[in-house]
């Protein structure tokens, strides 16, 4: 076992190699490191370096620093008012414990498919900052959750920021179907965004866990741009959703599959109503 | 009138409890103290080849001990002498024991096992319990000609239950340290555990030695369930083993995964119904089929099929019953006591089967269940008649009024309401208290109370506090008897060096059997005391109890129990009194499902429960609400599933049980109908409250979703897949 | 190895550990302070539940050297007591395994409610204390000790 705590965005940077493990509120890390699923040698913990941490307004949208923790997300107003959801889906992860660790970086570094905050991440379009000693580089954070437990970070690399867009007049809703009401992993989660305008569908962007290797973008929903979103419409976009559920000790594929279907019905039929 | 017994006590513990002083095994361990660990099979059947030792260890820093090394029997004393303590050469079940390892420090002795390899003869396991052969034991109870009745009654439901396993979930994993021989020729093993004197007799056989020079101790118990009644003598056997090899004390405290991996739950069971009824709903005729997965070895599935046997008719009045149970051998991990002891298992079967009736006929539950409910007088499945203390009636009254579920109108066409269903259900119960038949006879509990130099009574007996609230509910009794205050009386830590064997702190047993002879021990001390001084004499009970020692008095007072008299019991065709006396209750329900997710929220549970007497409310009412949470976990989100003879969910991560979301706010209604034999009319509620919740769940989602429910857990993945199958249409 | 100094218990502490340590390692075997319990070694039983600068986290899921500098909490420290009696008076211990664990997570429940002037209510108790698994009480007498508690006034 070795680890160096670094106290400046800089120092750990600099102390980053090809197979450094970076530590930050160790949630998943500690238990990894005690299963032997990660090996406990080369770690870098950024727990200490502040210039990861951070909620600020950015424009109409949001900059929330990796270390950002779950805690922090859910009291912060700025970020219940512009990403309502994010505060939402962090107060589902664990419990109090958990949440005063568990981090946004984290969330996004271990990519696991049953992470709650990357389908919020996706859904709100939010892109992810990576800084190294070159430089800094966004990517979508789509395109950073590559496959199961992988992401398109570079070993050089740390996770800075997350940006998230200005909410304009997106309506949003999140759900998590855990294996009870508290300190439970998705069976299913599921976040979506919905502008309407005129009745018509401007845009639809919504993103599951559970349901894949990664966490996924439910391209199929998109088709209803431009549509009304009558229960039909949404019904057809639903049955267009393209997933691949497994068997694993918490739930079954067949039961992912279909929940992931019915509650994408209601989500989108009440995110869709007209009143609101 | 009483003054102590029926009052709220804090418990005496209580104080290191909530200070983080009390000592729990791990908390204590000596210094120099050595750790071990046992190595284990890889697989679920077949045989031991050997054990390959990587030459890069160096083995002579660490101690091994194989099967070969037993100086006594190879055996965990129990009921029947099929369990090895190490495997020698067939391997019955996944995780068995092979070998024993301890090193002076932790990571010494993970090295020491990873440089341990095991060869093996892998052959197919048996896990399909239907398809079992060995039977570790069957019963059989017939009452009146069961054929006749079904043949000629009116209507016969004929169905077939399951349920699953279920872990224990003690949150102080099991664990033990155990010190070399003394040089006096004792050794010490002290340990997270509900039975010092199992633990003292399989020492004792382990290692060849006299019982009395195995000296147990218990140490705080940070829970047990029944899941700390059997399997300590396994872990205590391996320490002891280990601090012979190795001339050091050795600690053997399991984390949560192997705990989880390893020790026995409850036993998966098939129970088949076929029952015979009248137009109102009367039952003429009971036939059951019970059929238990006992795992490989034998270890408590007899006495648990016992007592699933017993309770498989439930608290109904039937003249004809036939009650066959089988517990048969697999190879799966062991299945053992939990909580509930078989009961809940043929709880849930017998209160589905009954709410299916209802349906059948149309009538309500609740009035199903009073027009059927055994009563005073009344004969129970194994002709047993009722002579006293039946709350049946008073708890059913009670509950019906205090929830208004009469008037619910269960399992009838209601206007859907968006995206959630609710629903509520209903269950009717009874639990026996103390040990099954003649039990108590043989065991002969005894207790025995000592005046101390300082006045204090000094309470002495192997019944163990695990949080049920021995202490405090001894306290209780003995204060009361020796009509002095709390603070006279000390209850003395379980150590069989210290301790009368006052029998297994089990089956609901402690406060009616073992509070009934610490009474009447407490009785005779304060009369004693009072013939001495006269009775009304002056000063506190100290003081005269000081005088009296002073004067020579003998100050100890031993009692054995002694069963009340009239119980008839024939073990041979299980007819008779199975219980002194049985526990009465009702539970009831509310759910909401929600129709996206089949996700079951518990709203509201009440419970009205017949203790016989409460001696500390506040404990009972704790071990009401405890229990019933984990019978609705059982019911709903608890899942024990196996694969190959593994358990699948062998951490805490998978292995889930309620937190203080998934309870309901809960309501405990007391019924107080006294059984003379017991300390103060007490009867036994420890085990009771775990049978009634998951039938009263079941049928509540069955109100709410119109869908049969009779398998537990009823998680969200079977709902599913039921209103699947009931409504087609919605298929993906 | 490596030298981490930080406060237990109002008392300055130096240990010298392997920086990954789990501080809930630290505390009972170097330190002594037994009061802090193992269920799960994976942050889902919350019996390891200590305060780090006054904010709740599981002691099994930090390493040592992330508490350099910083507050740590224990059941074994001071300005618990008016939990500790509430527990004691409403029969929120059973077993005890739990206990200290929830103990300490009760105080940061009450504390923050102070700090941000929400009124501790049933609904936030049992919000607060999901992440303390207790398999002996049903959970309804704990919740009636933390709201007791708080009807304390929660001080300390
Ligand atoms: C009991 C329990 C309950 C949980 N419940 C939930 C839940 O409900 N929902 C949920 O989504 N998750 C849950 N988790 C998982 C975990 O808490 C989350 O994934 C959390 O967001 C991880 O954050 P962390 O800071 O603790 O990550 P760490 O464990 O410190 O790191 C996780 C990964 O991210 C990498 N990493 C972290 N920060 C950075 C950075 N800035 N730059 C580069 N790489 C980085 C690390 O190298 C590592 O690979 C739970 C975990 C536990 C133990
Ligand atoms: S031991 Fe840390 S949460 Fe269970
Ligand atoms: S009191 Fe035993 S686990 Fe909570």
């Amino acid at each position: 076992m070795s680890a160096v705590s670094p106290t400046s965005l800089d120092a750990a940077l600099a102390a980053l190699t090809a197979d450094t493990v970076v530590l930050a509120g160790g949630t998943d890390l500690m238990v990894e490191f005690r299963t032997g699923r990660t090996r406990a040698e080369n770690v870098v913990d950024i727990w200490r370096v502040d210039e990861l941490r951070g909620i600020a307004a950015e424009g109409d949208g949001l900059r929330l620093g990796a270390l950002t923790t779950c805690a922090e997300l859910v009291r912060d107003p700025l970020v219940r008012e512009r990403a309502a959801i994010l505060a939402e889906a962090a107060d589902e992860v664990g419990a109090e414990q958990i949440k005063n660790r568990a981090t946004l970086g984290g969330n996004l570094g271990t990519a696991s498919p049953a992470a709650d905050l990357n389908p919020v991440l996706v859904a709100l379009d939010a892109r992810v900052e990576l800084v190294s000693t070159q430089g800094k580089r966004e990517l979508e954070a789509d395109a950073f959750l590559r496959g199961y437990r992988e992401t398109a970070r570079r070993p050089d690399e740390l996770i800075g920021a997350v940006l998230i867009p200005p909410p304009r007049k997106r309506r949003s809703a999140f759900r998590k179907v855990g294996t009870r009401r508290a300190q439970a992993i998705s069976k299913v989660v599921v976040a979506a965004t919905v502008e309407l305008e005129g009745g018509v569908v401007r845009s639809v962007r919504a993103a599951a866990g559970s349901v894949a290797p990664r966490t996924v973008r439910l391209r199929g929903l998109e088709a209803l741009v431009g549509q009304q979103p009558s229960a039909d419409a949404i019904a057809a976009a639903v049955r267009a959703v393209d997933v691949t559920p497994i068997d694993d000790v918490r739930s079954t594929a067949a039961y992912r599959e279909l929940v992931l279907r019915r509650v994408l019905v209601t989500m989108l039929g009440r995110l869709c109503a007209a009143d609101e | 009138m009483t003054r102590v017994v029926g009052t709220r006590l804090r418990r005496p513990e209580g104080p290191d409890k909530v200070t983080g002083r009390a000592m729990y095994v791990a908390d204590d361990v000596p210094v120099g103290c050595w750790w071990g660990k046992a190595i284990r099979s890889p697989v679920a059947h077949g045989e031991l080849l050997g054990f390959e030792l990587d030459p890069a260890f160096d083995f002579s820093q660490v101690v091994l001990v194989r099967a070969a090394d037993i100086p006594g029997v190879n055996v965990v004393d129990l009921i029947v002498d099929d369990q090895p303590i190490l495997a020698s050469d067939a391997i019955e079940h996944w995780g068995q024991p092979l070998l024993l390892v301890a090193a002076a420090d932790q990571a010494t002795l993970d090295a020491a096992v990873r440089a341990i390899d095991v060869r093996v003869r892998e052959s197919e396991p048996l896990l399909d319990m239907e398809a079992a052969e060995v039977v570790f034991k069957e019963i059989v109870i017939d009452k009146g000609d069961v054929d006749a009745a079904l043949a000629s009654a009116p209507h016969v439901l004929r169905r077939t239950y399951h349920t699953d396993s279920q872990e224990q979930m003690y949150i102080e994993p099991q664990g033990a340290i155990a010190w070399p021989e003394a040089a006096d020729g004792t050794v010490l093993v002290r340990g997270s555990l509900q039975c010092p004197y199992y633990v003292q007799r399989a020492l004792a056989r382990a290692l060849d030695i006299e019982p009395a020079r195995a000296r147990v101790v218990q140490a705080a118990t940070g829970g047990g369930f029944g899941g700390k009644e059997e399997y300590p003598s396994v872990v205590a056997c391996h320490a002891a083993l280990l601090a012979r090899a190795a001339g050091q004390p050795v600690a053997v405290i399991y984390d949560r995964h192997e705990d989880l991996a390893v020790t026995p739950k409850r036993h998966p069971a098939r129970v088949r119904h076929a029952t015979g009824y009248d137009d109102d709903g009367r039952l003429l005729a009971m036939d059951v089929d019970v059929l238990l997965d006992g795992g490989a070895f034998t270890t408590l599935s007899p006495v648990v099929l016992s007592r699933a046997a017993i309770h498989a008719a439930g608290a109904y009045r039937c003249d004809a019953v036939r009650i066959r149970g089988r517990v048969v051998k697999t190879n799966h991990v062991p299945y053992g006591a939990f909580r509930g002891f078989g009961a809940p298992q043929v709880c849930f079967a017998v209160e589905r089967q009954m709410d299916a009736i209802a349906r059948e006929r149309d009538l309500h539950p609740a009035t199903l269940r009073k027009r059927n409910a055994l009563r005073l007088g009344d004969t129970t499945a194994t002709s047993g008649r009722l002579e006293e203390s039946v709350g049946s009636e008073e708890v059913l009254a009670k509950i019906l009024e205090r929830t208004g579920f009469e008037d619910h109108p269960w399992c009838q066409p209601r206007p859907a309401a968006g995206r959630k269903r609710r629903g509520a259900g209903f269950s009717f119960f009874f639990h026996g208290a103390g040990f099954t038949g003649a039990g108590e006879v043989h065991l002969k509990a005894k207790v025995d109370v000592r005046l101390a130099a300082d006045g204090r009574c000094e309470v002495h007996s192997a019944s163990t506090e695990f949080g049920q609230g021995t202490v405090t509910m001894f306290t209780a009794i003995a204060a009361e008897a020796l009509e002095t205050g709390p603070d006279d009386v000390l209850v003395v830590e379980p150590d069989t060096g210290a301790v009368p064997d006052s029998g297994p702190t089990v089956a609901s047993r402690t406060c009616m059997v073992v509070g009934g002879c610490l009474a009447r021990a407490c009785r005779e001390l304060r009369a004693r005391i009072d013939a001495h001084g006269g009775q009304g004499a002056e000063g506190s009970f100290r003081e005269r109890a000081r005088a009296f020692l002073a004067a020579g008095g003998d100050g100890r007072v031993e009692v054995t129990y002694a069963s009340p008299p009239g119980l008839v019991w024939d073990d041979e065709r299980y007819e008779g009194d199975a219980y002194p006396a049985y526990g009465w209750a009702a539970d009831y329900v509310e759910v909401e499902v929600d129709l996206d997710t089949f996700e079951v929220s518990m709203e509201r549970f009440v419970s009205a429960v017949d203790v016989g007497k409460a001696i500390q409310p506040q404990l009972v009412e704790g071990q009401i609400e405890g229990g019933s949470l984990q019978a609705l976990g059982f019911a709903h989100i608890e899942v024990v599933g196996t694969k190959d003879g593994r358990f699948l969910q062998d951490r805490m991560a998978t292995c889930i049980i309620p937190t203080t979301l998934d309870a309901p706010p809960m309501e405990v209604l007391l019924v107080e109908e006294p059984f003379s034999h017991g300390p103060y009319g007490a009867k036994g509620v420890g085990e009771l409250p775990m049978d009634g919740g998951a039938p009263a769940v079941a049928s509540a989602i069955e109100d709410a979703l119109g869908i049969s429910i009779d398998r537990v857990p009823a998680t969200p993945e079977r709902l599913a897949a039921a209103w699947l199958a009931a409504h087609p249409e919605e298929a993906l | 190895m490596s030298e981490h100094e930080f406060e237990v218990n109002g008392v300055r502490r130096t240990v010298s550990a392997d920086p990954l340590r789990r501080l809930l390692d630290v505390l009972r075997e170097d330190l002594a302070l037994t009061g802090t319990k193992e269920g799960c070694g994976e942050g889902e039983c919350g019996a390891c539940t200590v305060m780090i600068d006054g904010e709740a986290v599981n002691s099994c899921l930090v390493p040592v050297c992330q508490v350099q500098g910083a507050r740590v909490t224990t059941v074994e420290g001071a300005g618990l007591e008016s939990v500790q009696e509430a527990f004691l008076e409403e029969g929120g211990a059973q077993c005890g395994i739990c206990t200290p664990g929830l103990i300490v997570m009760t105080r940061a429940w009450l504390d923050t409610c102070e700090r941000e002037g929400r009124v501790p209510d049933e609904a936030e108790a049992r919000r607060a204390l999901a992440g303390n698994l207790c398999r002996c009480t049903g959970y309804g007498k704990v919740i009636a000790s933390a709201l007791a508690a708080a009807a304390e006034g929660g001080e300390r």
